[in-house]
């Protein structure tokens, strides 16, 4: 039975662990604000970028010239998982998702005997990879001191990305992020962005137009364009999911914290009156005795 | 024939511009176009240059650097990679921006090194020709 002492120090310490939590659930919730606005002004530009690749792809795509980002390499044995996770901690499951989903998939590819490199985007899935894929290991991109993803990050990614495809080192690249639903629900993804796979436009249209400089030259100029494009969305995405994760785990922290404080009240009460009552009868058995 | 059209300028990181034009001026990836209501659809990539947009009451400037443009019979959007709108950008700015491109140019491999040698040419010119 712990004293009176202790659980007044226990109370306070939950206090202030609860005053913490709460805070940070307000910077998230701010946060996330922000991450979604600016998932929001990046949105037009990436529909209509994919919108004219896509109509791109679909004319030139079948042709044997087409680009090895397009078609690509005419294999599938080595494949590269960029593994985009957040800096920091404390925001629920997130970061454990995707590394899960990574794993998953590192598995199941090796498993089919196929060569497996891994890039990491942010400190907290790569600690969360390293011990089953650590030998994997190919590069790693650090975001800790970006304040607010921008495209110039997601270009040096991709740039980081396409060097290596250019030099052969895979085939296959694969992004995995978390697809922001709401606060609560944030669904782990994999997407593949190497060779580019594209819904296809159903409109004709895109043959109708004037090409300048020519369809090829300007599809092999768009295609390592759609790879930063692709990945700054996911960068995005990431985000706004991460502060929605942190937001949700924070407020059930905050409950916790409150539903905890409740209990040790009561038990500090319940003993505080245990230790009178105590009292009482040492002081009424000794008059008594007299 | 509607003497308007819809014109969009966006970039990855905002959308800066819609809003019905009467004439837009592209750098375009093989020379300046200007594009009017009921031009033939095209796809054109961009040099880093001004695109000057004509609208009922004024002119306003762009700057972007890379990116293409999809220029419809009654709609121009440019899909720039960056983009600023004229009065934003200084030549103090455009100058870190040519650095960059520099450097880029040297580290890059031989197979691209003609396409970013042009780009920072193109973004000499481009700062020269600035007030």
């Amino acid at each position: 039975m712990p004293s009176l002492k202790d659980l007044k120090n226990r109370i306070e310490s939950v206090k202030n662990t609860r005053k913490i939590t709460k805070a940070m659930q307000m910077v998230a919730a701010a946060k996330l604000r922000r991450a979604q606005e600016a998932a929001e002004q990046s949105r037009p530009y990436t529909e209509r970028f994919n919108a004219v690749l896509g109509g791109l792809a679909a004319s030139v795509g079948g042709s044997e010239t087409a680009p090895k980002l397009l078609a690509g390499t005419g294999s599938d044995q080595t494949h590269l998982l960029v593994v985009m996770t957040a800096e920091r901690g404390l925001c629920g499951g997130f970061n454990a998702n995707i590394a899960k989903l990574a794993r998953a998939k590192a598995a199941e590819l090796k498993a089919e005997g196929k060569t497996v490199k891994v890039l990491t985007v942010g400190k907290k899935g790569r600690d969360a990879i390293k011990r089953e894929l650590g030998d994997d290991f190919v590069g790693h991109v650090d975001l800790t001191e970006v304040k607010r993803v921008g495209y110039d990050d997601a270009q040096g990614i991709a740039r980081d990305i396409l060097v290596r495809f250019d030099a052969g080192e895979f085939d296959v690249a694969t992004i995995f992020y978390a697809k922001f639903v709401n606060v609560v629900s944030q669904i782990p993804t994999e997407q593949q962005i190497i060779p580019a796979a594209f819904e296809a436009a159903e409109d004709g249209a895109s043959s109708l137009y004037d090409y300048e400089p020519s369809e090829e030259a300007l599809l092999a100029d768009l295609l390592p364009r759609g790879v930063a494009t692709q990945i700054f969305a996911a960068l995005l995405e990431n985000g706004a999911s991460e502060q929605g994760a942190r937001m949700s785990a924070m407020d059930n922290a905050t409950r916790n914290a409150g539903d905890m404080i409740d209990k040790l009240t009561i038990e500090f009460n319940r003993s505080r009156q245990a230790v009178i009552t105590n009292e009482l009868i040492e002081i009424i058995s000794g008059a008594e005795a007299l | 024939m509607a003497n308007v059209m819809q014109f969009d300028l966006v970039s990855p990181e905002r959308s800066l511009a819609s809003f019905e034009a009467t004439a837009v001026q592209i750098p375009g990836a093989e020379g300046d176009l200007t594009a009017m209501p009921g031009h033939s659809p095209m796809l054109t990539s961009l040099r880093p240059g001004v695109v000057r947009v004509q609208t009922a009451d004024g002119e306003k400037d762009y700057v972007v650097t890379r990116g293409f443009a999809e220029i419809s019979a009654d709609s121009i959007s440019v899909i720039a990679e960056h983009a600023h709108k004229g009065e934003e950008i200084t030549k103090a700015d455009l100058e870190d921006v040519i650095a960059d491109a520099r450097k880029a140019a040297q580290e890059a491999p031989e197979e691209h090194k003609v396409g970013a040698e042009k780009f920072v040419s193109d973004l000499e010119h481009l700062a020269e020709n600035m007030v």
